[in-house]
């Protein structure tokens, strides 16, 4: 019996971020228009399987994603052993941005999940010109904190066990089993204080409401699809970002919750594909 | 109803396997109606119910009876789907010790998910 592979390569790219070496995990699948995938907080780039494996999308995008630094295969700098992680705003931004400039990505689409989402609409508010387009999943403006995220790192508590538990409600019903605890497993993974560290960003340096309404989607189209089950990002949160923007355009999606391209990758292209559809016809 | 957990918790070996460094009493407060539930290594040896004088326990899970309806359906609404979710709403208060809901946190959430109408997980 011959093996089957996957047509997902991953390669490790050396990178200057935020004037530090990084040893940063990249996979990619498929050829055509440049798809950049960013992760949830907490988890990776294996997020993305569903598309990368799904010739519809494939055939004419080549579809990235790249572990952050401190995230999946990705190690977190020298010297982190001392440091506590957190994301900002800035760093996060230019990440993104370097890692467009060392793959030569000309104006590729952008497509973020929950951080990866609110990062987007910085990335449409403040480079537009970057890309082609933008799609926020899971995408609103701020979350309050609703539990006490210090007991995301401390030690009588299992980092991964209790990160995988906060968001285990955060999957839609729907949900085939095996993707979702999938999806938990990359949970599961993290290394200390990394989700925490995100959610950082995700719940006070990320706060995009003041500015949210200035996006100009002549400059760059912005598509926002949220889940239905999604308690972190409501969909009443993204249907306010989407009406405080002029042309943008929202879905949400009917079952689907917090992590709508891992947790169940078949339904959510149903959503995905017109979009992809749409920026093509461009 | 909240008698069932017994039952349901101690009859799911993979459930009571994963609570065994777990043994505590917790309180659970829906509408006017408290009951404690105590542990031991990952079986629920006691249900009792209210109303207590003193009742003493490392933590407690207060709600209402409407939402705690919600939350048994066999396929709840959004927001109502999660013990995370009524938190974040505000009609779920977590109090008391909390870093023994925490450190357990995934065996809570299943083992109150058996209250659900067919038992599902939750």
């Amino acid at each position: 019996m011959s093996a089957k592979f996957e047509p997902i390569i991953g390669r490790y790219m050396h990178l200057e971020l935020s004037g530090r070496a990084h040893r940063v995990y990249v996979e990619e699948a498929g050829e055509g228009t440049p798809l950049l995938c960013l992760h949830t907080a907490g988890a990776d780039g294996r997020q993305y399987r569903g598309l990368m494996n799904d010739p519809r999308v494939t055939r004419n995008h080549r579809v990235i994603a790249f572990d952050m630094p401190w995230h999946g295969k990705s190690s977190p700098p020298q010297g982190w052993h001392d440091e506590e992680y957190q994301l900002t705003s800035t760093q996060y931004t230019a990440m993104i941005l370097a890692v467009i400039d060392a793959l030569e990505l000309d104006k590729p689409i952008v497509i973020g999940c929950s951080i990866g989402g609110r990062i987007a609409l910085h990335l449409a508010l403040e480079h537009p010109e970057r890309f082609r387009a933008i799609i926020g999943l899971q995408a609103g403006a701020h979350v309050d904190p609703y539990y006490d995220l210090n007991f995301l790192h401390r030690p009588d508590v299992h980092g991964g066990e209790v990160a995988a538990a906060i968001v285990s409600g955060l999957v839609g019903p729907d949900a085939p089993d095996s993707e979702r605890w999938e999806t938990l497993w990359h949970y599961m993974q993290g290394g200390p204080g990394v989700f925490k560290g995100d959610l950082y960003f995700y719940k006070i340096d990320g706060d995009i409401r003041a500015r949210v309404a200035e996006i100009d989607t002549r400059r760059c189209p912005l598509f926002l699809l949220s889940g239905e089950y999604d308690y972190s990002c409501t969909p009443a949160e993204t249907l306010a970002v989407a009406n405080s923007i002029a042309g943008c355009e929202a879905t949400i999606m009917k079952g689907l919750g917090h992590f709508p391209m891992s947790e169940n990758p078949g339904e959510f292209l149903q959503h995905l594909l017109p979009v992809l559809e749409k920026i093509g016809g461009r | 109803m909240i008698e069932m957990l017994k039952e349901r918790v101690n009859g799911d070996a993979g459930l009571v396997r994963r609570g065994r460094y777990l043994t505590t009493t917790f309180l659970l407060e829906i509408g006017k109606t408290a009951w404690l539930i105590a542990i031991h290594e990952g079986r629920i040896v006691a249900v009792t119910q209210g109303p207590f004088v003193m009742p003493s326990s490392s933590f407690a899970l207060r709600t209402s009876d409407e939402e705690w309806d919600r939350f048994c359906e066999l396929r709840p609404p959004p927001g109502s789907n999660d013990l995370m979710a009524l938190i974040k709403r505000r009609v779920l208060k977590a109090e008391g010790e909390l870093q023994i809901f925490m450190a357990n946190l995934r065996y809570f959430k299943e083992a109150l998910g058996k209250l659900r109408r067919e038992g599902a997980a939750a």
